[in-house]
C-alpha cells in the first residue's frame, strides 16, 4: 500500500484525497474518538478557567504584537542567544534550512540523529534531505516512531498517529522492533518503545528539536512536550540544532505565562505541559555543548505583509481547531496532503506555497468558524479561507479555460441576474422552465446534470414552486390595491 | 412599527412559503411590512467562494436599497452574518468612505427574524400552535456568527403543543457550507450523514432552523431517503395558529 502524499506540490486536490480516506471507515472512526478524547479533556480545563476569554485575548495580543514588531525581536532573540553561546543561522526557504543542518551534522561526523517532534521540520521535510546526505533521522516522539517505523505519515499537529490505533501499532512494533511476542496494552507497547529509545539517547551524540516558542530578551528556546523524549534530547546529545520558524519568538519571558496556560489546555486538556524545556545558549559541562538555532523564513515573510492573512502566523501550533473541526473529523489530516493539516493547514499551508500550489485546501472548509471558536490566539480562520479563496479566484480570472469552469461560469451568470431585479426575475423563470424538466411528481428533484449531480449525489431538492415569494407579493399588493379602490 | 423584508434570494426562489410566513407572523404582530422588489442578493454565495468584487456589487445594491430604511428583517442567519461581517472588508477594500458610513449607519438596523421579534418587537410569545415534536438546528452562522444565543429557543418554547426535544452535538455544522456543498461533495455528504444520525436520535416530526440552507441540506438528505421527518423554517412554525393546517 502506498503511503498518502504529504507533499502539498505533488499530494492531489483535497476532495479527490478525501475519497480513500471516506471509504476508510477504521481510520475516521480513530479520528473521531481521539478527537472527542480530547476534545472532552481540553473543555472541561478551559470551562474550569473563568479568565479563557481574557486569557486568549492576552495571548493573541502578545502574538500579534510580535507579528508587528516581528524584526526587532528576532533580531534581539539573535543578539541574547549569541551572547549566551548558541550560534543563530537564517534560512530563507526550506532547501536552505536543510542544507544548513546536513552541513553542521556533517561538521559533526553524525550518522545518526535523534528528534524530537517538530512541524517545522516535516514542513521543510527534513528526513529525506538528511537520508539523503547519508544520516539516519531517529524520530524519539512516540507518535513519530509509530509513523517512521510504520512507514506512514502523520495526521495531526499535536497527536500525529491519532488515526492509528493500539492494534496496528502492536502489529508496527512487532514487525519492525522483532517482537512478536508484543501484547497490545498500551503499557506494554511504552515499554517496547521505551528499550527501542532508550539505546538511541544512550548512543547518538547529536539531536534536532523544534521550539514551540524563542524568547527574545533571553535568547531561549522553549518546548514542551508529554512523554520526557524532549528532555533527553535537549540534554544528552554533544550538540543540539533546533529549528524554528520565525514567527515563534515571544518578547519576554513572562510571556509565557500566558502563551503555556492557554497551549497545554488547548492542545492535549492539561493545565500544564508535563515537560516545559527552556535553555539558553550553551552551559559549560551540562547539556549539549554546541547549540545551534535555524530561524526559518519559508514563505512567513511574505504572510506577513498580508494585512488579513497576517494572524496565520499567530499560530501556536495547539490543533484545538483540528479536533473541533467537523471536516477534519471525517477525513483526518492526510486529505490536506501536507503535514499541516485541519483549519489552520487549509490556510497555513497554500500561503507557504505561495499560493502556487494547494490551492483547493482554502475550499476545504464549510466555514462553520467551530475553528475561531476555540483558537487559544483567535486567530480568525473563516476570514483567511475567504480571503484565500479570492486569491484563488483572481488566478482563475487570469486563464483563459476559466470558461470551462462550470463553477466560474455559475457565478459570473450568478452575478449577472443579481444585478438587477429585471434579470433576477427572468433568470427565476428560465429557472423554474429548466427545473421542471428535472422535477418528479413530488415536486422534489432527485438527479440534476453537470455541477447539480455534486448535489444529487446524497440529496434531493425541492423542485420550484409556482409562485415565487415576489410574485405572491405582487400579486396581494395588486389586490390590494384593487380593494382599496 | 413598519419593517422591511429583504427575503433573500434562495428563499424567494425556493423557499417562498417561508416569505409568506413571516409576513403573516409579522402582520399578526402589528407590524408593518415593506417588501423592497429591486432586492436580489446579499453576496454571499459569491463572497464565500473567493468572487470578491461581484459580492462587492451586490453589497453595494443592499446599501443602497436599505439606507433610508427603518428596519431590515432577514428570515436567514447566514446572510445577516454576511452584512455584518463581510461588508465592511468589501466595502474597505474596493469601496468608498461614503458607503462605509452608510453602512455603519444600516448595521443596527439590521435584523435576523428571531433578533427582529426578541430584541426589536420584545415578544417571546407570538401566538403560534404547532403540536409537533420539533428539533432544532443550530445553523453555524446563527451560532457563532450572530452569537443568537437562546432566542430561538425563547419563541419555540412559548409555542403552544410544541414538543422540542434536544439534539446530541447542536454546534456541529450540517456539512452544507454553500458550494462546499458542491466542491467537496463527499466530504459534505459524510458531515451530513453524522448530522443524520443525531437528528434521526431526537425521533421528531419536524427539524427547524433559523436558515432554509442547512434545512435544504438536511431536508434533501431526509427526502432522499424516504424518512418522515421534515425541515421546517422558523418563520413557518411562528406563522403557525390554532385553526390553520400546517
Amino acid at each position: 500500500m502506498s503511503g498518502p502524499v504529504m507533499d502539498p506540490r505533488i499530494a492531489p486536490p483535497f476532495p479527490d484525497a478525501a475519497l480513500p480516506i471516506l471509504q476508510n471507515t477504521q481510520l475516521r472512526k480513530n479520528v473521531a474518538h481521539a478527537t472527542d478524547v480530547i476534545q472532552a479533556k481540553r473543555n472541561r480545563l478551559v470551562a474550569e478557567k473563568q479568565d479563557w476569554q481574557e486569557l486568549r485575548t492576552s495571548a493573541a495580543a502578545i502574538r500579534a504584537h510580535v507579528l508587528a514588531n516581528l524584526g526587532k525581536y528576532l533580531e534581539e532573540f539573535e543578539t541574547n542567544c549569541t551572547a549566551a553561546g548558541g550560534v543563530v543561522h537564517w534560512a530563507k526557504d526550506a532547501a536552505e534550512a536543510g542544507q544548513i543542518i546536513v552541513e553542521i551534522l556533517r561538521e559533526e561526523n553524525a550518522s545518526e540523529v535523534i528528534k524530537i517532534k517538530t512541524m517545522t521540520s516535516a514542513e521543510i521535510q527534513l528526513n529525506p534531505a538528511l537520508e539523503a546526505a547519508g544520516i539516519a533521522a531517529v524520530e524519539t516522539d512516540l507518535a513519530e516512531l509509530i509513523l517512521q517505523l510504520g512507514e506512514d505519515e502523520g495526521s495531526h499537529i499535536v497527536v500525529p498517529a491519532l488515526h492509528v490505533n493500539r492494534h496496528q501499532v502492536r502489529e508496527i512494533f512487532a514487525r519492525k522492533m522483532g517482537l512478536p511476542q508484543l501484547p497490545d496494552d498500551p503499557e506494554a507497547l511504552t515499554a517496547a518503545a521505551r528499550t527501542y529509545l532508550r539505546k538511541k539517547f544512550l548512543s547518538v551524540s547529536t539531536a534536532i528539536s523544534g521550539a514551540n516558542f524563542l524568547i527574545a530578551e533571553s535568547g531561549s528556546v522553549a518546548i514542551v512536550e508529554s512523554e520526557g523524549n524532549g528532555r533527553m534530547c535537549l540534554t544528552l546529545p554533544r550538540t543540539l540544532i533546533a529549528l524554528a520558524g520565525i514567527e515563534k519568538v515571544l518578547p519576554r519571558f513572562s510571556d509565557l505565562e500566558v502563551l503555556l496556560q492557554v497551549l497545554a489546555r488547548s492542545a492535549t486538556g492539561e493545565r500544564l505541559n508535563p515537560y516545559n524545556s527552556l535553555w539558553s545558549g550553551v552551559v559549560p559541562d551540562d547539556g549539549p555543548q554546541r547549540f545551534h538555532v535555524v530561524l526559518l523564513d519559508n514563505g512567513r515573510s511574505e504572510i506577513l505583509g498580508r494585512k488579513v492573512e497576517r494572524q496565520t502566523l499567530q499560530c501556536i501550533r495547539c490543533a484545538a481547531c483540528l479536533n473541533t473541526c467537523p471536516v477534519y473529523r471525517q477525513t483526518g489530516g492526510h486529505a490536506y496532503g501536507s503535514p499541516y493539516g485541519g483549519p489552520i493547514g487549509a490556510i497555513l499551508t497554500p500561503q507557504l506555497e505561495h499560493m502556487r500550489h494547494a490551492q483547493s485546501l482554502p475550499y476545504a472548509s464549510s466555514l462553520c468558524a467551530a475553528c475561531y471558536e476555540v483558537c487559544p490566539v483567535k486567530i480568525n480562520i473563516p476570514e483567511v479561507l475567504i480571503d484565500l479563496r479570492a486569491q484563488v479566484v483572481d488566478q482563475e480570472r487570469e486563464e483563459s479555460r476559466r470558461w470551462f469552469d462550470p463553477m466560474y461560469l455559475g457565478m459570473k451568470v450568478a452575478n449577472f441576474a443579481f444585478g438587477d431585479a429585471g434579470r433576477f426575475r427572468m433568470a427565476q423563470s428560465f429557472g423554474k422552465l429548466g427545473l421542471r424538466f428535472f422535477t418528479g411528481k413530488d415536486g422534489w428533484i432527485r438527479r440534476l446534470p453537470s455541477l447539480g449531480s455534486r448535489w444529487t449525489l446524497s440529496r434531493d431538492l425541492p423542485g420550484m414552486a409556482d409562485q415565487t415569494f415576489r410574485e405572491w407579493w405582487a400579486k396581494r399588493e395588486a389586490e390590494r390595491e384593487k380593494g382599496a379602490r | 412599527m413598519r419593517a422591511s423584508l429583504f427575503i433573500t434570494c434562495y428563499n424567494d426562489t425556493l423557499f417562498p412559503q417561508t416569505g409568506r410566513a413571516v409576513v403573516q407572523l409579522l402582520e399578526r404582530l402589528g407590524v408593518q411590512i415593506d417588501f423592497q422588489p429591486a432586492q436580489t442578493c446579499c453576496g454571499q454565495m459569491h463572497a464565500n467562494t473567493g468572487f470578491r468584487g461581484e459580492a462587492y456589487s451586490q453589497a453595494k445594491r443592499f446599501v443602497q436599497l436599505y439606507r433610508d430604511t427603518e428596519c431590515v428583517v432577514i428570515p436567514s442567519s447566514s446572510c445577516v452574518a454576511m452584512i455584518r461581517d463581510q461588508y465592511a472588508g468589501l466595502f474597505e477594500e474596493l469601496g468608498n468612505e461614503e458607503l462605509r458610513r452608510q453602512l455603519a449607519a444600516l448595521l443596527p438596523r439590521v435584523l435576523e427574524l428571531s433578533e427582529f421579534l426578541t430584541d426589536k418587537l420584545g415578544v417571546e410569545d407570538v401566538g403560534a400552535y404547532f403540536p409537533h415534536r420539533v428539533a432544532y438546528h443550530a445553523s453555524c452562522h446563527g451560532l457563532r456568527g450572530l452569537q443568537i444565543g437562546e432566542r430561538p429557543f425563547k419563541l419555540l418554547a412559548k409555542v403552544r403543543e410544541l414538543k422540542l426535544v434536544p439534539i446530541e452535538n447542536l454546534d456541529r455544522c450540517c456539512g452544507f457550507g454553500g458550494t462546499f456543498s458542491i466542491k467537496n461533495a463527499e466530504v459534505s455528504t459524510a458531515m451530513l450523514d453524522a448530522k443524520l444520525v443525531d437528528l434521526l436520535a431526537t425521533e421528531a416530526e419536524f427539524c427547524t432552523a433559523l436558515d432554509n440552507s442547512c434545512l435544504m441540506h438536511v431536508g434533501g438528505a431526509l427526502h432522499r431517503r424516504n424518512l418522515k421527518m421534515r425541515p421546517i423554517h422558523l418563520a413557518e412554525i411562528l406563522a403557525s395558529t390554532e385553526g390553520i393546517a400546517t
